[in-house]
């Protein structure tokens, strides 16, 4: 039996502010075993970075919690107190590498610095105490094949993709369980990308970090390291599978069309086969559709999709869980 | 033989920057290529290699610090500034900060006639006539503020903006990397439609700098790969991705992610 290490059910988060209420995550159902490497891919807007701020326990400014509940080692983060999530559950269990997190690295102070500072929660300001983190850092870092003279850099001493693995160092300090990375890539050429995603590699490799859920748009760069993948599309997930399956035998038409739209290097062939793009635009989150979020772009829309969301199915091909009205017949 | 479109020479581009102890930066170090008419001409790297100093020095932005530019056998410098823009056009990266957000779209698109088009009477025909051809209704764009339509109408609306000057040129630089996916191979597609030739155009000859080696293998029929200022290596597309010659090329496309490999991680 597979331990089940993140649980999320029916999780909704709204953003509220003057514009109007944006419903960014609704109704997001997930479960996320232990020892998987889980991609969440889809487009911008379609509440990757929300989810994930969501699953924190603490999200940023205006984004609001609005129902559901998400389970950590069977701990809900919403239903216990701030400080709680704060100590036990945020770097002990939930490493979070927030988006573009590079650029939070203080210019004016050394990395040392930045660290004691962000482990001053943990270690209080006693000398003796900052000492043996710092200990810690510098052989955790070389586990992560950063040098030890880092920690007395400035950030604009490092390169994009050193202070991205820096970043990615800290934030696995403490041996979390589970590690949450969010566009960790999209900022680094493929190079440094590729070192980054070794980096993330050999935490998982070394037992550092159990989990892991990468957040990104590079369908291509989750195939490197998934072994399983979530589509969301505006604020819901239409499908869930294996990497390969998601690449090889897409079932939502969504999933089909967002995969045939990716320019992807070839190495064995030129690309001769016709990109093709999806027509229209996703939904206003303001007033989401009632029926299949997809429906208005969707080529195999059926009368009934236009009224009514879609539940999970299991797909008629491959089993996995696909919320589209063509896999319906398959469940009864 | 085919013709000559834009041929460089020996181009070099040094950056100075600080007054007193000024610190030389080499953006192009002595690069020399030729574009062919009908062709898409892909410049790829990595972030500093060059690939958009190259765009700047083309699109006139910037002077050459040594080396020349000839836009069908004439130097650049020495073409008069309208006819030049009136055959050479540019895109670039962000097309939500190409539009000024207190006016309708049709403000920026009518400001092409200012000046280079003076001499188009029926304006209204010759706006739906291009954005027809990057495939936008008229309806659906003029009229309407920048934040009402979608990145990638913006950047196509960008697009028919170039087009309005009927130019024999494109440079677009890194027109696709702020796009979502499932618009950007619209684009893409796009750009080869408009080297083919349209309804309305004549096949175009496209420079496309891009960091993602998927669209430029998609695109492009020659590559030019650079690093650090250089051009490492240049050639057929095919040539170049399945046998390239250049150690920096063979690292370079290793590190790429892609759908039908995987990445081999060292056992330890």
């Amino acid at each position: 039996m597979t331990e089940q290490v993140i649980k999320i059910e029916d999780l909704k988060g709204y953003y509220r502010g003057s514009f109007g209420v944006v419903h960014a995550v609704d109704g997001v159902s997930l479960s996320v075993n232990k020892g998987d490497i889980m991609g969440i891919a889809g487009e911008s807007g379609c509440g990757k970075t929300s989810l994930a701020e969501l699953i924190t326990g603490r999200p940023i400014q205006l984004l609001h919690h609005e129902g559901g509940q998400v389970y950590i080692n069977d701990l809900s983060i919403y239903e216990v107190d701030e400080e709680v999530i704060r100590k036990e559950i945020l770097c002990k269990v939930l490493g979070y590498v927030p988006q573009a997190s590079l650029n939070s690295l203080n210019p004016v102070k050394r990395i040392r610095a930045f660290i004691l500072d962000a482990m001053r929660e943990r270690v209080g300001t006693k000398a003796k105490n900052k000492q043996k983190v710092l200990d810690r850092v510098v052989e955790h870092f070389k586990k992560l094949g950063l040098e030890e003279s880092v920690i007395d850099k400035y950030p604009h001493e490092l390169s994009g993709g050193m202070k991205q693995r820096v970043v990615v160092g800290i934030s696995s300090l403490w041996n979390p369980l589970i590690l949450l990375v969010d566009e960790p890539t999209s900022a680094l050429d493929v190079t440094t990308q590729q070192l980054l995603i070794e980096t993330l590699m050999h935490l998982k490799k070394t037992g550092i970090v159990e989990t892991i859920l990468f957040i990104s748009h590079d369908i291509p760069t989750l195939a490197q390291i998934c072994s399983v993948c979530i589509i969301m599309y505006a604020g819901k997930i239409v499908e869930q599978a294996s990497m390969d399956d998601i690449i090889n035998n897409p079932q939502h038409p969504y999933t089909k069309m967002l995969i045939n739209s990716i320019a992807c290097f070839n190495p064995d062939g030129s690309a001769e086969t016709r990109l093709e793009g999806i027509p229209g635009r996703p939904p206003d989150l303001k007033n989401p559709p009632k029926g299949c979020r997809f429906y208005p772009r969707c080529p195999s829309r059926l009368e009934k999709c236009k009224e009514n969301y879609p539940p999970f199915f299991t797909s008629r091909t491959n089993s996995n869980p696909v919320a589209c009205w063509l896999h319906e017949e398959v469940s009864h | 033989m085919e013709n000559e479109t834009l041929k460089i020479q020996n181009l070099t581009k040094i950056y100075k920057s600080g007054l007193l102890r000024s610190k030389e930066t080499i953006g192009v170090n002595n690069a020399s290529f030729t574009l062919y008419s009908g062709e898409i001409l892909s410049l790829v790297g990595e972030s500093g290699s060059g690939k958009s100093t190259i765009a700047n020095l083309i699109l006139r932005f910037i002077q050459p610090t040594e080396g020349k530019i000839f836009y069908e056998g004439n130097e650049i410098q020495e073409i008069p500034t309208i006819d030049y823009y009136k055959n050479v056009q540019g895109i670039f990266q962000d097309p939500y900060s190409s539009f000024n957000y207190f006016y309708r779209i049709d403000h920026m698109l009518k400001q092409a006639f200012k000046y280079t088009l003076k001499g188009i009477t029926n304006r209204r025909k010759a706006l739906e006539s291009t954005l027809s051809i990057v495939g936008l209704n008229t309806e659906d764009i003029l009229g309407r503020f920048p934040h009402q339509i979608s990145g990638g109408q913006l950047q196509r609306v960008l697009i028919a903006r170039a087009l309005l000057f009927k130019p024999k040129l494109l440079i677009a630089d890194e027109p696709t990397s702020m796009i979502d996916s499932s618009s950007r191979a619209d684009i893409l597609n796009l750009f080869k439609e408009l080297k083919e030739g349209t309804t309305y155009t004549e096949g175009i000859s496209i420079i496309f700098i891009t960091h993602d080696i998927g669209q430029a293998q998609y695109i492009s029929d020659r590559v030019l790969i650079m690093k650090e200022g250089r051009i490492v290596e240049e050639g057929e597309t095919e040539d170049v991705f399945l046998n390239p010659d250049h150690p920096y090329t063979k690292n370079l496309l290793a590190c790429v992610p892609s759908i039908y490999r995987k990445w081999e991680f060292d056992e330890e």
